[in-house]
């Protein structure tokens, strides 16, 4: 019953965003207010009904209804609470529902707080914002019911994939899923300027809120998404370059050029019309982001054809949208006119760099995900492009990129001087420093080392200094007493940038020290890699509530003194029938020792790999740096007070800068 | 958009990689082999290299990548050996022959394309005239003034 009530609510869910779609729209066009006001209403009702749909949903997962199908083919009674819940969105269809709840919610929630917007621009925002819905509640309800009953229910399911039942990865969807679908806020604002013809300092205002939040989930899912395969893989890799983690890299290099052009329209009213088309872009990457994963289309051309009724609807709903938006932008792009005029060198110019250094960033990652499709159907060669082409082409972005974050940030607005970049000389002093001292102490290695130290370094001092110089002249005491008062927004800044500067250092370090042993072992025999040494004691079978595991007891000692004990497992889920690794892992600030038992030896004994991981750590350590940025940011007093309440046009007068 | 999950349904059947009975005595050769092995793929995992793959094809491809190396064959001639074999699609690092000129050249080409844009955008600006308020702001305008009393 609470299923079939579970369906029922998104049918009616689906009705509601169709009225939300089309009343505002026409209300908005006409100025009537009557109709534009049911936007507010509409959204929260959608929101609530969306929110029962998957709350029954998850009702089915856990009380293990098998007499739904999604449940009998991604849970069994065995399986521990948690993983049943989060089973719900770890399938096709569930996981889209959960996109339309997150896509509702965005959008209730920019009805409950929009209501400084204009009334024209809030009718549009929440109609565009209900148009995407309904592309997919129409998905949902043709091609991907999760609410189908069986008719003749089994006696248990078939458990969820072991790869899922782990709490990294568990997390990891609804994560990017608050990015991706946050990301349709930055592109109904987009498009519903684009409708009105006007973008002011206001609307960049109101944009960069939902830009930043939605970058900072995607931050989020992303590292849950590295971590996870770092330690359940079993060599400790971070990151493949794989199509569907490049779907979700495309966008949150987008969001991160949109959050710092969509600055330049609030501060300066300037970029305007590139700051729109980003917006439409970082949602569009989202939509080809969600076509890659759930088509299979780049996993091979002909993948495509065995599921070609989904992937052929994603590809409708992206090119209705993406192609839409940017059909309006041709037409209404040169209206939008900038106010603010800045020099050669100043704080603007300086973003038209980091923009330009993202967007092609993420071209190159674009590019080289589709290039196997556009070969094989273009020029009839089959061909892979892997890691060694990402890694080539995208790290020069990335230290290009990195050089500039402190540079940039000491540049004043309008206009600046090369005298702005004092304060970073002792900066690029200490990291040459760094660099020569780091080349000097590891020999024979890739430069990859030194560079990704000096980078660091240069980051995170950089951000330092950036605070620094904007407590102003004076005693050091009053100074460090105005850096407790600066703007939030300020201490985002800096954090986010010194984060971006400890996962680069970590990648570098990681990438560049790595050490390996394998050896195949008996019960007391020991293996030695750089200064650690690990001991085979057991292997033993142990049972799990639904896998049954190989566990290796190793013992460890570092330089000699014993740090503990390890012990990775290998499990198999009998129910699923597949196996997976589990990583026995010491973590550490300088470094991980890292072991994976293998298979047994055919002359006896278990194959055993230990890694010596440097570093490893800050790469996630960095990234939760830059979320944590994007969320101290986000507490910023100025999003808080009303951001048209105060004056009309927010920006700064427009002085022309000759 | 489920990040990793779909790729390594296909390709995580974990564990393993280079088994202990493969690795070369010679550490020079056996370094070079592991270098080599990163860069072809696996052909039947999903975006693996058959350094990191326990497939069995992977493991063929070890065996057969150290064999080459310990008759003489130089770097180059192991990768063309293993590409007369199994096609271009083995290299995960794509060629730069033909088309796939324009994998490498498009990123340069939109960088230049963007600066030089970029360029013209930031010498060439106008400031614009103010457009003033319009009807709806006056009257806030004003309804603000008119607060203020006399």
């Amino acid at each position: 019953m609470i299923v079939e009530l579970g369906h029922f609510a998104l049918i009616l869910a689906f009705a509601v965003a169709v009225a939300q779609t089309i009343v505002p729209m026409v209300g908005a066009h006409n100025r009537w207010s009557g109709w534009m006001a049911v936007a507010e209403p509409a959204a929260i009702v959608q929101a609530v009904l969306v929110a029962f749909s998957f709350a029954a949903l998850t009702y089915a997962f856990v009380t293990s209804d098998f007499s739904l199908r999604l449940v009998v083919l991604n849970s069994h009674t065995d399986k521990p609470m948690l993983y049943k819940v989060t089973g719900v969105w770890g399938n096709h269809e569930g996981s889209l529902l959960l996109w339309v709840l997150i896509l509702a919610v965005f959008g209730a929630a920019a009805a409950v707080w929009g209501g400084n917007l204009r009334d024209t621009l809030r009718a549009r925002v929440l109609g565009v914002q209900a148009a995407v819905g309904v592309a997919f509640y129409a998905f949902i309800l043709f091609t991907s019911n999760p609410f189908i009953r069986l008719e003749v229910p089994p006696f248990n399911g078939e458990d969820l994939n072991p790869l899922l039942q782990d709490p990294g990865l568990a997390f990891h969807p609804p994560f990017l899923y608050l990015g991706y679908v946050g990301l349709s806020m930055a592109f109904s604002f987009a498009v519903a300027a684009l409708i009105e013809g006007r973008v002011d300092a206001a609307w960049g205002r109101w944009v960069r809120p939902w830009t930043l939040a939605a970058w900072l989930f995607l931050t989020i899912g992303i590292a849950l998404g590295s971590w996870w395969a770092y330690y359940e893989l079993g060599w400790g890799g971070f990151w493949f370059w794989d199509p569907v983690e490049n779907a979700s890299f495309m966008p949150w290099l987008i969001a991160a050029a949109l959050l710092h052009s969509a600055i330049v329209v609030e501060k300066r009213e300037a970029l305007k019309a590139w700051t729109i088309l980003l917006a439409i872009l970082a949602f569009g990457f989202s939509l080809v982001g969600t076509f890659i994963v759930r088509s299979g289309v780049i996993t091979s051309v002909h993948a495509f054809a065995n599921d070609p009724e989904r992937g052929v609807w994603i590809l409708v709903i992206l090119g209705v949208f993406t192609g839409g938006a940017l059909l309006l932008y041709a037409v209404r792009a040169p209206v939008m006119q900038a106010k603010g005029v800045f020099g050669v060198v100043s704080r603007e110019s300086a973003l038209v760099a980091n923009n330009l250094l993202l967007a092609v960033s993420c071209f190159v990652v674009f590019v080289g995900t589709i290039w196997p499709l556009v070969a094989e159907m273009a020029f009839d060669r089959t061909l892979s492009v892997g890691p060694p082409f990402f890694d080539a082409a995208f790290t020069p972005f990335v230290i290009a990129t990195a050089i500039l974050v402190p540079m940039g940030s000491l540049m004043p607005w309008k206009r600046g001087r090369a005298k702005a970049l004092k304060p970073v000389i002792p900066v690029l002093i200490l990291s040459l420093a760094v660099l020569a001292l780091v080349w000097a102490m590891q020999t024979g290695r890739s430069a990859g080392g030194p560079l990704g130290a000096a980078l660091g370094v240069w980051l995170v001092v950089g951000a330092a200094v950036d605070l620094l110089t904007r407590t102003g002249r004076g005693a050091w005491s009053n100074r460090l007493s105005r850096l407790t008062r600066l703007p939030r927004a300020d201490w985002g800044k800096a954090v986010a940038h010194a984060g971006l500067g400890v996962t680069i250092f970590g990648v570098a370090a990681l990438t560049a020290w790595e050490q390996e042993r394998l050896e195949a072992l008996d019960i007391g025999d020991s293996l030695t890699v750089g200064n650690v040494t690990v001991t085979l004691d057991a292997v033993d079978r142990v049972e799990g509530p639904n896998y049954v595991a190989t566990v290796a007891t190793l013992s460890t000692w570092e330089d000699g003194e014993p740090i503990g004990v390890l012990r990775p497992e290998k499990r198999i889920y009998p129910v699923a029938r597949m196996p997976t690794t589990e990583a026995g892992i010491d973590n550490g600030i300088t470094r991980d020792v890292y072991a994976v038992i293998g298979d047994p030896q055919v002359g006896g004994g278990w194959a055993i790999r230990v890694y010596i991981k440097p570093f490893a750590n800050w790469i996630w350590g960095g990234a939760i740096l830059m979320a944590l940025g994007g969320l101290v940011s986000l507490t910023d007093r100025r999003w808080r007070i009303a951001a048209g309440a105060r004056k009309a046009p927010a920006g700064p007068a427009p002085v022309p800068a000759e | 958009m489920r990040g990793l999950v779909l790729a390594l349904l296909l390709a995580a059947v974990p564990a393993a990689a280079v088994e202990p009975d493969e690795v070369l005595d010679d550490p020079v050769l056996e370094e070079r082999a592991r270098d080599l092995s990163k860069g072809l793929r696996c052909l039947v995992c999903r975006n693996e290299s058959i350094d990191e793959s326990s497939a069995g094809i992977a493991r063929d491809l070890r065996l057969l990548v150290r064999e080459r190396l310990v008759a003489g064959d130089t770097d180059a001639e192991v990768i063309d050996f293993v590409v007369d074999r199994y096609g271009e699609y083995v290299l995960l690092n794509p060629t730069t022959d033909g088309a796939n000129l324009i994998l490498w050249i498009a990123p340069l080409a939109l960088l230049a394309l963007g600066m030089g844009v970029a360029g013209v955008h930031i010498t060439r600006q106008r400031p614009v005239p103010d457009a003033g308020l319009d009807a709806v702001e006056e009257a806030r305008l004003r309804e603000l003034t008119e607060d203020r009393g006399p």
